[in-house]
């Protein structure tokens, strides 16, 4: 009896160790396969944009067609760069952060100290389906609003504001969740020493959450950098490098699909992808530093 | 009860039929009347959810931040109705320390001692910070132990030192009363000594309320004990008269462990 107890003891044993590498074997195997479009992604891009990247892809403008047929005729790397892209994405973004960042900020603060209210629940609701919106939705609404009634013609303004309608969601919902995080006991202390409220917001709270609001801001903006449809309605491109806030002004997405359009162009279309791309993982990279910083 | 009342001279406190409650069918403090003398640590006793909380938070007035909650009654500090004082000013005077010690994260030690000031826009001459903070921090013998690292993060303590910290950051006001929820029940054994010695230092120059769970607690620091029972204050009186010879029978049964 005693013997086979032993036996059978071991065969469990040897059962779950099994069991243990199926499962580590299968996590393994799914882990794989969902990064591996991602790592495909970058290999695409790498090897097929490498060789458009140099000074002048981040110095020059675009190339017009011709100039791209000649180069692509001799077998040769297409002359200039994306500069009018990279700085209209730059401006741009940085003009919607101008709007979208106070007043996302601000209507997530008011959510969190009015949380329990009834029209704060209203806001969240509404701030969810303008989340849901999708993009060219947002870029025909700025086209009304700005592009018809303010800029009079297609604007970096009228970007901006497309985009800016894009990032305030995000924004206000990650400065509620990281208000609601911080432990109630901190509040508390505050009150305790006779601090008014406003103050316990301004001194207390923003600095205890300033990473996780800084986190939400830059997710925010990886999210919209690589917006193309709003841009169309709005921005509409340039082959110039624009700072006019009233111009069309071209973006780095803009581009892409140009280069797209134009069978001469092809080859740009992966460096700026590229591009992108590692403008994207750059940001969210800075965000999860932040917060590995953070805990 | 109101007997003991008088029998308590010059009282830095006085609570007067005081009613709290969070909603309207049921209160969690009813009618309790009280006075607190001055320099001795009085502790607050009872099972949980009996509103020993809910009591000391009338004291510096915090429920004031809940529109809920309703109070009814008077409490006076120094005989001046605390209803009549700004909330900065009251808690200057009443400072409070929570059951988790809460330095704000943000703050170094030495910003964390001078919290009060710092946030409600207080402006002192550097030496003054200085002095204050290095006293604060001495009086919960805390100094040594920091000295030499006063800008870094307070939340970098160990959990007593926090809550020393925490201790000194109610000082630094030198408030009249000092109220502690539960201040040791968080913490073990070794950093709960600490911080009891440090109480019985501390009533020379403070008034001392504390909420405990823990009744061998009350026994050893307290000079006089409340014992409340569903929102009622049903016995006050000298420490050592409750323990040895409660009046009430259910103050007996709890002493004796019979609920908790
Ligand atoms: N914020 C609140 N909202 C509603 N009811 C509350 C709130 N806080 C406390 N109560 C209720 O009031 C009563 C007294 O609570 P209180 O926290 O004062 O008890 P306590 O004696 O401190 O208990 P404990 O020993 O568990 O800390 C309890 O019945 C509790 O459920
Ligand atoms: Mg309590």
């Amino acid at each position: 009896m005693a013997f086979a107890k032993q036996i059978s003891g071991e065969g469990a044993l040897k059962r779950r160790v099994v069991k243990n590498r199926l499962f580590a074997g299968s996590v393994i195997f799914f882990s794989m396969l969902t990064i591996s479009p991602i790592l495909l992604i970058v290999y695409k891009l790498v090897a097929k944009g490498y060789r458009q990247i140099n000074i002048d892809f981040f110095t020059k403008k675009a190339p017009d067609t011709y100039e791209a047929m000649v180069a692509v005729g001799a077998g040769e790397v297409i002359p200039g760069g994306i500069l009018n892209g990279i700085a209209g994405t730059l401006y741009m973004v940085f003009i919607a952060s101008l709007i979208a960042i106070p007043v996302g900020l601000l209507i997530g603060i008011f959510l969190y100290d009015q949380q329990s209210k009834r029209y704060a629940g209203v806001v969240r609701d509404v701030v969810d389906i303008l989340q849901g919106v999708p993009s060219i939705v947002l870029g025909l609404i700025a086209y009304f609003w700005v592009v018809k009634n303010i800029t009079n013609g297609f604007s970096a303004l009228a970007g901006s504001t497309a985009l800016a309608i894009m990032m305030m969601p995000l924004i206000i919902r990650s400065t509620e969740e990281t208000l609601k995080m911080i432990p109630e006991t901190i509040i508390e202390a505050g009150f305790a020493l006779g601090v008014p409220y406003h103050k316990i917001i301004l001194r207390v709270l923003i600095p205890s959450g300033f990473s996780g609001l800084l986190t939400g801001i830059l997710l925010a903006i990886s999210r919209i950098i690589g917006e193309t449809a709003p841009l169309m309605l709005t921005a509409l491109g340039s082959m110039q490098v624009n700072f006019q806030i009233d111009k069309p002004t071209s973006a780095i997405p803009l581009l892409i699909w140009e280069f797209y359009n134009d069978p001469n162009m092809v080859d740009l279309i992966w460096s700026s992808s590229l591009l992108l791309m590692m403008m994207v993982l750059l940001l969210n990279l800075l965000s999860r530093q932040i917060i590995a910083r953070r805990s | 009860m109101s007997e003991l009342i008088k029998q308590i001279s010059d009282p830095v406190l006085e609570i007067r039929d005081l009613s709290v409650s969070y909603n309207k069918d049921k209160s969690a403090v009813t009618a309790v009347s009280a006075g607190i003398k001055k320099n001795r640590v009085t502790a607050i006793m009872g099972p949980s959810g009996c509103g020993k909380s809910t009591l000391l938070r009338a004291i510096n007035r915090m429920h004031d931040l809940y529109p809920n909650v309703e109070t009814v009654g008077d409490i006076f500090l120094n005989g001046e109705d605390t209803a009549d004082m700004s909330t900065m000013m009251l808690r200057r005077k009443i400072g409070m320390v929570f059951q988790r010690p809460n330095p704000f994260p943000t703050m170094s030690i030495h910003d964390n001692v001078i919290a009060g000031y710092k946030l409600n826009g207080i402006r002192l001459q550097k030496s003054d910070k200085n002095d204050i903070v290095e006293k604060s921090l001495r009086d919960v013998a805390l100094w040594d132990e920091v000295k030499d690292s006063l800008i870094k993060k307070g939340t970098f303590l160990s959990g007593g030192q926090q809550q020393r910290l925490c201790i000194a950051r109610a000082l630094a006001f030198k408030p009249d009363v000092i109220l502690l929820d539960e201040p040791t029940s968080a913490l073990d054994p070794v950093a709960t000594k600490k911080v009891e010695e440090l109480l019985m230092q501390l009533k020379k120059d403070y008034t001392i309320v504390m909420v405990t769970h823990n009744m061998a607690q009350a026994a050893r620091i307290s000079d006089f004990s409340m014992f409340m029972y569903l929102g009622e204050l049903i016995e006050y009186g000298k420490t050592k008269d409750m323990f040895i010879k409660p009046i009430d029978t259910r103050t007996e049964e709890y002493l004796t462990g019979k609920f908790s």
